[in-house]
């Protein structure tokens, strides 16, 4: 009983994280039509940004400054929004293209540089020493992780409501009329590259924000922890759940986490020993005929993007 | 530092190839196609099979062309990886590309490409296993070119070279020499405005995608034979192979040429400065480079 409740809380705490990069994404991609093909460098950022600042010295790596551990965490969004800033800078004057080439770059390159400097992040053997806060307090079993649930529960919910009184605001407004018809926005006196760049910054800054929390889960990050799987299966979520729509988002994350685990907990469990090794195969194709299925099927996801008036014409 | 170079311009010429086609597709379509070097692998592995098959109907086509490791058989096993590959091009595209394009979904072809990368490089990987294949088992040896600095150069990569230059000129003079060259340009220019002067622009896409395609393939048999056949490679390839259009500006044919060899030879290169560990990030670094310096590229020019 005790072990069902225990996987329960671990696995709601892991979608409740996802949830929160999803509606980083869904300000990017979903309000503003922004393509982020490297989701996972910004939550990587966050997540080794808030280890390397919060955590306890180490040997041979940078890290051990033992920050508070808000500012660490903050640190961390810090670090995926300085990153967001020089990708958006340099790409979003230019057509659609260069975005998704350039963000795409960033994740390999970010991964390319985790895993093999040393000095920077301990390498393949990825950040240690990272002591979780009120460890003290609250020990390491079952209770700090229904506190630690919590916690990340009240965050996802302050992100949603910001996201969704951001939406409702006039920048909001801002936002889709960029996104629809950028030369009519234009011709009002906005400028949309600079508009695009505030949305697309603050976008990575909730997916840094997921990352810190991920790593503070965790305790840990490694290379293992950025690979481009995170990039689409945080994309999953977003379009099955709905773009556009944050209520989707988190719906979608977790649905896509749920179907996520259970594939690979049935896969492991009932296919044949011989094709164990393929599992992971397997996985990717279902990953890849669901964003395919839905963009062909039903592109607006399950819960779709709702319409938005902002002043009724009196009726006549 | 002369062998990084050399070996820089072989890496470049099956970059161009894989680059010409996407850019082409990025062109026309105007989509970044995160699966284009899927069909490097999809190219690689018909190859692969048809090589196979051919062998052991024909064994005397098993005989090597003079010092290269290729045989006659690979050659003809090429030339029909180049049209099946054309042709898978196409049917991807009707399936799933043409249908998100018609709901005017435009930014969501991004997407789909991206879920399509994934769904062919799983399945190839499916099917033929996860380990590496090469096309022969014997040891190429290399030519000693110079001892004091040691050069070597194998037989089979001066052969890619020829072959690859050869199939740019030949694409060099039907873009420029015939109606169907001129043609693609101007739907490149103006979708509307082409077919308003009778280009049929059905005809002109999947003729862009016949292309693109049997380029693809023959860059990832030329990538096969330079290192090994694995179903990872579109993986490794897709962001050398962006980085060649970004640097040559997206939509430049010639651009895709120069920039194929400039990724080559500057991931080449950095091996004399940095560890091997970090080549696959040299490709973002030019692009960042280019954004910074010349955002259009070589050749490019600006367009909404």
């Amino acid at each position: 009983m005790i072990g069902t409740i225990s996987y329960l809380v671990f696995f709601a705490t892991t979608a409740s994280i996802l949830a929160i990069a999803v509606l980083g994404l869904n300000l990017q991609w979903g309000n503003t039509g922004l393509f982020n093909g490297g989701v996972v460098a910004f939550f990587g950022a966050g997540a080794y940004g808030t280890l390397i600042l919060g955590g306890t010295p180490q040997d041979g790596h940078l890290g051990g400054y033992g920050l508070f551990y808000p500012l660490a965490l903050l640190g961390g969004m810090i670090a995926a929004g300085l990153m967001a800033w020089v990708v958006g800078l340099l790409t979003l004057r230019l057509r659609h293209d260069y975005l998704a080439i350039a963000t795409f770059g960033v994740a390999v390159a970010f991964e390319n540089l985790m895993r093999n400097a040393e000095w920077l992040a301990g390498g393949a053997k990825g950040v240690r020493g990272f002591e979780r806060p009120l460890r003290d307090a609250l020990g390491d079993g079952f209770l700090y992780n229904i506190a630690f649930f919590f916690t990340v529960l009240i965050i996802l919910i302050a992100v949603y409501l910001f996201l969704e009184r951001l939406v409702a605001s006039p920048f909001g407004r801002l936002l889709r009329a960029i996104r629809e018809d950028e030369e009519a926005a234009a011709s009002l006196g906005k400028t949309p590259s600079r508009i695009r760049l505030t949305a697309f910054i603050t976008g990575s800054v909730i997916l840094g924000l997921a990352g810190g929390l991920y790593g503070t889960f965790y305790a840990f990050v490694s290379p293992q922890d950025v690979l481009p799987t995170l990039t689409f299966q945080i994309w999953a979520m977003l379009i099955v759940g709905g773009a556009g729509n944050n209520r989707g988002a988190v719906f979608g994350a977790f649905l896509i986490w749920g179907a996520w685990t259970a594939s690979g907990w049935a896969l492991s469990r009932f296919a044949p020993i011989e094709a164990q090794l393929y599992t992971g195969s397997m996985q990717f194709v279902l990953i890849g005929v669901v964003i395919v299925g839905m963009l062909m099927w039903r592109p607006q996801g399950l819960l779709p993007e709702r319409l938005v008036v902002s002043q009724r014409g009196s009726k006549e | 530092m002369i062998q990084n170079l050399i070996d820089g311009v072989l890496t470049g010429s099956y970059l161009s190839l894989g680059a010409i086609g996407l850019t082409l597709v990025m062109h026309i379509l105007r989509f970044a196609n995160f699966s284009h070097a899927e069909l490097l692998s999809l190219g690689a592995y018909a190859a692969l099979v048809f090589d196979a098959l051919v062998t052991a109907l024909v064994p005397v086509l098993a005989a090597k062309l003079g010092p290269l490791s290729l045989t006659y058989a690979l050659l003809i096993a090429i030339l029909i990886s180049m049209v099946l590959t054309g042709i898978s091009a196409v049917l991807i595209d009707r399936l799933v590309f043409k249908r998100v394009r018609e709901k005017g979904w435009e930014l969501s072809m991004v997407f789909a490409s991206f879920g399509m990368a994934l769904i062919i490089r799983n399945v190839i990987g499916l099917i033929f296993g996860l380990s590496p294949e090469l096309y022969s088992k014997d040891i190429a040896f290399a030519m000693i070119l110079s001892r004091d600095p040691l050069i070597l150069v194998k037989p089979d990569q001066v052969f890619v070279l020829i072959a690859a230059l050869a199939l740019m000129f030949v694409l060099h003079l039907i873009l420029s020499r015939t109606t169907f060259g001129y043609a693609l340009r101007a739907v490149a220019e103006n979708p509307s405005l082409a077919q308003v002067n009778g280009v049929n622009l059905a005809r002109t896409v999947t003729a862009v995608w016949l292309i693109g395609g049997g380029l693809a393939a023959v860059a990832g048999v030329f990538y096969g034979l330079s290192h090994q056949v694995i179903p990872v490679m579109g993986r490794d390839l897709v962001l050398p192979i962006f980085a060649a259009t970004i640097v040559g500006g997206i939509g430049s044919v010639y651009g895709a040429v120069l920039g194929g060899f400039i990724v080559g030879i500057a991931g080449n290169l950095a091996l004399v400065v940095l560890p091997s560990g970090y080549t696959p990030s040299i490709p973002f670094m030019l692009i960042l480079i280019v954004l910074m310096i010349r955002p259009h590229g070589l050749f490019g020019e600006a367009r909404a």
